[in-house]
C-alpha cells in the first residue's frame, strides 16, 4: 500500500512537472521539474514514507529500465555501421573524458575530513 | 507446425509479447551477472540487447511491435528521474557541507564529455543532427531525448548514444580510474559513484550501485545533479549558436 502511493506521488509530481514545464514553456522536460518539486515535498514525512518505499525498488532496477531503448539500436544498424568506427571513438573516448575529469576534480575538490564518512572496504568487488 | 506458427504470429504481435520477453531476458542477464562475479563484461544491460536484439532479428518481429509491449517498462523512466530526488534528499547533508564542490565536479565533468562529444564528432566529420544528438549522452535517456528534440538533435538517436554512453562507463569505469589512481577508500568510491553518475547516467549509476553501496548512493546524488544541470544548461548553450 506504501509503494503504491508511493508510485502515486511520483506519478502526480511528474503530471504536476508536465503542465509546467509545458504551461510555462520551461526549458525542462517534465520529469526534472518533478523531481525538483519532489525534494521539497520529501520534508513532509507524509510523503517520505511511501516515496522512499518505491524509489529504492525503482532506482536499484533502473538498469532494466533502459533495455526497452536499448533494443532501438537495432533500428538505426544501418548508421551505425556507416559512422560506427567513428561513433564509437567519438562514444568511448567522450566517456572516459568525463568520468576522468569529474573523478579527479572532485578527489582534488573533496577535503581529506571526508574520508571518515563511511567505513572503506565495505565491498571488495571489482567495478 | 502451421499451428504454431499462427500462435506465434498472434503472440508476438501482442504487447504482452515485448513486456513478458523483456522482463524474462533481463532476469535471465542478471542472473548469468551474478554467476559471472558482478564481471563488467557480463553487464545485464549489454546483454538483455543483444539477446533481445538477435531475437527480433530472426523472428522478424519488428522494433514497434516489440516496443508496444516494452514501453511499460520505458515509462517507468519518467517516474525513476522523479525518484532521483529521494538520494539527494538523503545526502543533503553532505549536499550543504560539499555543495559547490559537487556542483563544480558535475559542471566540469559533463561539459568535458558533451564538448569532448561534439568536437570529436565535428572534427570526425560527422553529420550535424549526429553531432547534436551526441552532446547530452551524458545525461539519462528521457532528459537526452527531451534535450535533443530542443537542440535540433535525433531524440531516437540521443537515446541509443545514451545508452551506449551508460555500457562505456559501466563496462571500462573500474580499469580507467584503477589507472588514473582513484582508490577504494571513502573519497575513493564517493569519486567512482559520483564520476559514473555524471558520465556514465543511469547505467553507470546502476554499475555502481552494485558493487559499492555508498558509491552508488553517490552516483544517484551526481545522476540528479547532473539531470537537472544538463536539462538547464545545454538549451541555453545550444541557443547560442
Amino acid at each position: 500500500m506504501n509503494a503504491l502511493r508511493g508510485l502515486t506521488w511520483l506519478l502526480v509530481l511528474q503530471s504536476i512537472g508536465e503542465v509546467l514545464a509545458r504551461g510555462l514553456a520551461l526549458p525542462l522536460p517534465g520529469p526534472v521539474v518533478g523531481l525538483v518539486l519532489l525534494l521539497f515535498a520529501l520534508n513532509w514525512a507524509l510523503v517520505r514514507d511511501s516515496v522512499a518505499a518505491v524509489a529504492d525498488f525503482l532506482l536499484g532496477h533502473l538498469s532494466l529500465l533502459f533495455v526497452p531503448v536499448g533494443v532501438g539500436v537495432m533500428v538505426h544498424l544501418d548508421l551505425l555501421g556507416r559512422y560506427g568506427l567513428r561513433l564509437a571513438a567519438v562514444i568511448v573516448a567522450s566517456t572516459w573524458i568525463g568520468l576522468a575529469v569529474t573523478a579527479l576534480l572532485l578527489r582534488a575538490l573533496m577535503p581529506d575530513a571526508q574520508s571518515d564518512t563511511a567505513p572503506p572496504g565495505e565491498s571488495e568487488g571489482p567495478r | 507446425m502451421n499451428e504454431f506458427v499462427q500462435l506465434w504470429v498472434y503472440l508476438s504481435s501482442t504487447p504482452l509479447f515485448g513486456l513478458t520477453a523483456t522482463l524474462v531476458v533481463y532476469l535471465l542477464a542478471q542472473a548469468l551477472y551474478v554467476r559471472a562475479g558482478q564481471a563488467a563484461w557480463a553487464n545485464p544491460v549489454l546483454w538483455s540487447v543483444v539477446a533481445l536484439a538477435a531475437t527480433l532479428t530472426a523472428t522478424g518481429t519488428a522494433y514497434p511491435t516489440y516496443f508496444s509491449g516494452a514501453q511499460f517498462i520505458h515509462f517507468l523512466l519518467g517516474p525513476a528521474v522523479v525518484a532521483l530526488a529521494w538520494p539527494l534528499w538523503q545526502r543533503r547533508a553532505a549536499l550543504r557541507a560539499h555543495g559547490a564542490r559537487f556542483v563544480i565536479a558535475a559542471l566540469a565533468g559533463g561539459t568535458a564529455a558533451a564538448v569532448s562529444a561534439v568536437t570529436l564528432a565535428w572534427a570526425l566529420g560527422l553529420p550535424a543532427d549526429v553531432m547534436l544528438s551526441l552532446a547530452p549522452k551524458s545525461v539519462t535517456a528521457p532528459v537526452a531525448m527531451g534535450v535533443a528534440d530542443k537542440i535540433g538533435g535525433v531524440p531516437a538517436l540521443a537515446a541509443v548514444f545514451a545508452v551506449l554512453t551508460g555500457m562505456v562507463g559501466a563496462l571500462s569505469g573500474k580499469y580507467l580510474f584503477d589507472a588514473l589512481g582513484i582508490g577504494t577508500d571513502a573519497t575513493g568510491w564517493m569519486a567512482r559513484g559520483f564520476a559514473l553518475g555524471t558520465a556514465a547516467h543511469g547505467i553507470g549509476a546502476a554499475r555502481a550501485l552494485q558493487v559499492n553501496a555508498d558509491a552508488g548512493a553517490w552516483a544517484a546524488l551526481a545522476l540528479g545533479l547532473q539531470v537537472l544541470l544538463a536539462a538547464v544548461l545545454i538549451p541555453l548553450v545550444a541557443g547560442w549558436f
